[in-house]
């Protein structure tokens, strides 16, 4: 973040330094990388990213998960600057906190939904650099994923990645889950669990393979009727 | 400030004189408005809190409002290690539990650990809050129980109970204090039952609408069956049991629980007793 670009001091002849005023800059973001998939099915909502945060070419941590469990039926992923997911997730899960005092119940994922898009709106002039998906049950129990963008804009998919590895996966989701460009596309089938999960780990070692910011593990969390449940795997380091 | 003048009466009653103001002591040296707003909290139904070396433990009376009406909620939560009772105005009990609650919450962003129970403290406007509360939280010095009234004092108690006709509530937790610090949950709630019992006149009894009960703490063995299957809100690696309210099945059962034990030779009384000594303690207190 602070080590920007210091533009070069121009020196006049041998000795003399240039007498004109220097900009310096220091950008209040920084890419931290990752890449983070979701799936919506009928019964079901699986979202998952990956847990190396980087700066560049360095690596600051192998593990610093960006999905963060809200509730027992919400799981959001922000990838893009850590510092504003974590502040993020920490101000959303405070209001969760006060919407049960209000409201004598656990939010839901929709309410939660429109949450999350007034938040990020709030700062349209100084946004929160991040990509946002947020996972759960609507009110009919389906699977919901909602994909954001840093100003809040948002809108309910079945699929959805962001992050790094946006460009990697969006494709091959767009084929595997909606059935794009198959002979199946206008009657898409039923996509049962085992099935999208074992999709979402071939996305991630796919990407891995290719995208330097994506690798070294991968949290998947499984939302069902009966709350939320946490797999790890491991993925390439290098 | 224009105050108009009351008449006094009595040259030794300054009352009317100087109770118009929260900032202005009587020449008795009292704050006459801190006085009344006590007098508030004494109007409310009653409530009682009793703690052991591991829990503590809210029994309070719901109001009904008439008998087409709902009964008033008495336990409020303010965060996973604390939460309170209150006796006297509920609005006053609202506002101040919203500003607890984000007291707790602010603390917690800040120092990234619970607020303290004793922390917790009334800030003040242009009157005083016409209400007390029962504080209970349990914290990394254990479980704590506090009473704030008006005045502004916070008050570190074994037992108590505020609101109406109290002083017979606290007359029963005073009879049994020895009990309390190793009693189990369930014998703190019999207490609390049989505390609160004594605030209520002869004709009427505890119910499950009347009733609430609330708790926090920590139970001794986490990884045994019976705890777990008694606190089914226990966190299993420590066994910290977050302040939650009990439902009402289990409100109906540590009733039934203590009506057998409090109604022993009584009920055979068919109730003469119970309501003797609920009239003794009503004569004790008036």
């Amino acid at each position: 973040m602070f080590a920007q670009q210091a533009p070069a001091m121009s020196a006049g002849p041998a000795g003399t330094a240039s007498s004109h005023a220097i900009q310096h800059r220091v950008s209040p973001y920084e890419d931290n990388g990752g890449t983070s998939v979701a799936i919506a099915g009928e019964d079901y909502a699986i979202i998952a990213a990956d847990t190396r945060q980087s700066e560049g070419y360095l690596i600051n941590s192998r593990y610093a998960p960006k999905a963060f469990q809200l509730s027992e039926s919400s799981v959001v992923s922000c990838c893009g600057f850590y510092g504003d997911a974590t502040a993020l997730v920490t101000y959303l899960k405070q209001q969760m906190e006060i919407y049960q005092f209000n409201h004598d119940k656990p939010m839901p994922t929709p309410a939660l939904a429109q949450l999350l898009s007034i938040t990020l709106y709030r700062k349209r002039f100084f946004p929160y650099y991040v990509h946002n998906i947020l996972a759960g049950l609507d009110a009919e129990g389906k699977g919901c994923i909602y994909n954001y963008d840093p100003v809040g804009s948002f809108e309910r998919y079945k699929y959805q990645a962001s992050g790094s590895g946006v460009a990697l996966i969006q494709p091959f989701l767009d084929n595997m889950v909606g059935f794009k460009n198959t002979s199946l596309q206008d009657n898409p089938p039923f996509l049962p669990l085992d099935k999208a999960l074992q999709l979402v780990k071939d996305a991630f070692t796919s990407a891995t393979e290719r995208d330097i910011y994506t690798g070294d593990q991968v949290e998947i969390f499984i939302i069902t009727r009966d709350g939320v449940r946490k797999e790890t795997y491991d993925l390439k380091k290098d | 400030m224009v105050r108009s003048r009351c008449c006094t009466n009595s040259p030794s009653s300054f009352r009317n004189q100087y109770d118009n103001d929260i900032s202005t002591f009587s020449p008795h040296g009292r704050l006459h408005q801190i006085e009344y707003a006590l007098e508030a909290v004494k109007q409310g139904s009653a409530c009682v809190g009793i703690k052991s070396d591991r829990f503590v433990v809210l029994v309070a009376l719901q109001r009904q409002g008439g008998e087409l009406a709902s009964y008033q909620k008495k336990v409020v939560k303010l965060d996973g290690h604390m939460g309170i009772s209150f006796a006297g105005l509920t609005s006053d009990a609202r506002v101040l539990s919203n500003y607890l609650r984000s007291e707790c919450m602010r603390h917690k962003m800040t120092f990234s650990r619970p607020l303290p129970t004793y922390r917790a403290s009334h800030r003040y406007g242009s009157r005083p809050y016409g209400v007390g509360f029962l504080i209970a939280g349990h914290d990394a010095a254990g479980p704590h129980l506090y009473e704030f009234s008006p005045a502004g004092n916070c008050l570190d108690y074994v037992a108590h109970a505020i609101g109406s006709r109290a002083q017979s509530a606290r007359t029963y937790l005073e009879k049994h204090v020895a009990e309390f610090a190793t009693s189990s949950v369930a014998d703190l709630i019999r207490h609390g039952l049989g505390a609160l019992r004594e605030t209520m006149p002869s004709d009427k009894d505890l119910t499950v609408e009347n009733v609430a009960i609330a708790v926090v703490g920590v139970t001794e063995n986490p990884s045994d069956e019976a705890t777990i299957a008694a606190f089914p809100h226990m966190r299993k690696e420590d066994g910290f049991v977050a302040f939650h309210a009990l439902s009402r099945e289990e409100v109906d059962r540590h009733l039934k629980a203590h009506q057998q034990t409090a109604g022993t030779g009584a009920a055979a009384a068919g109730g003469d007793a119970p309501a003797a000594a609920a009239g003794e303690a009503m004569d004790t207190s008036e």
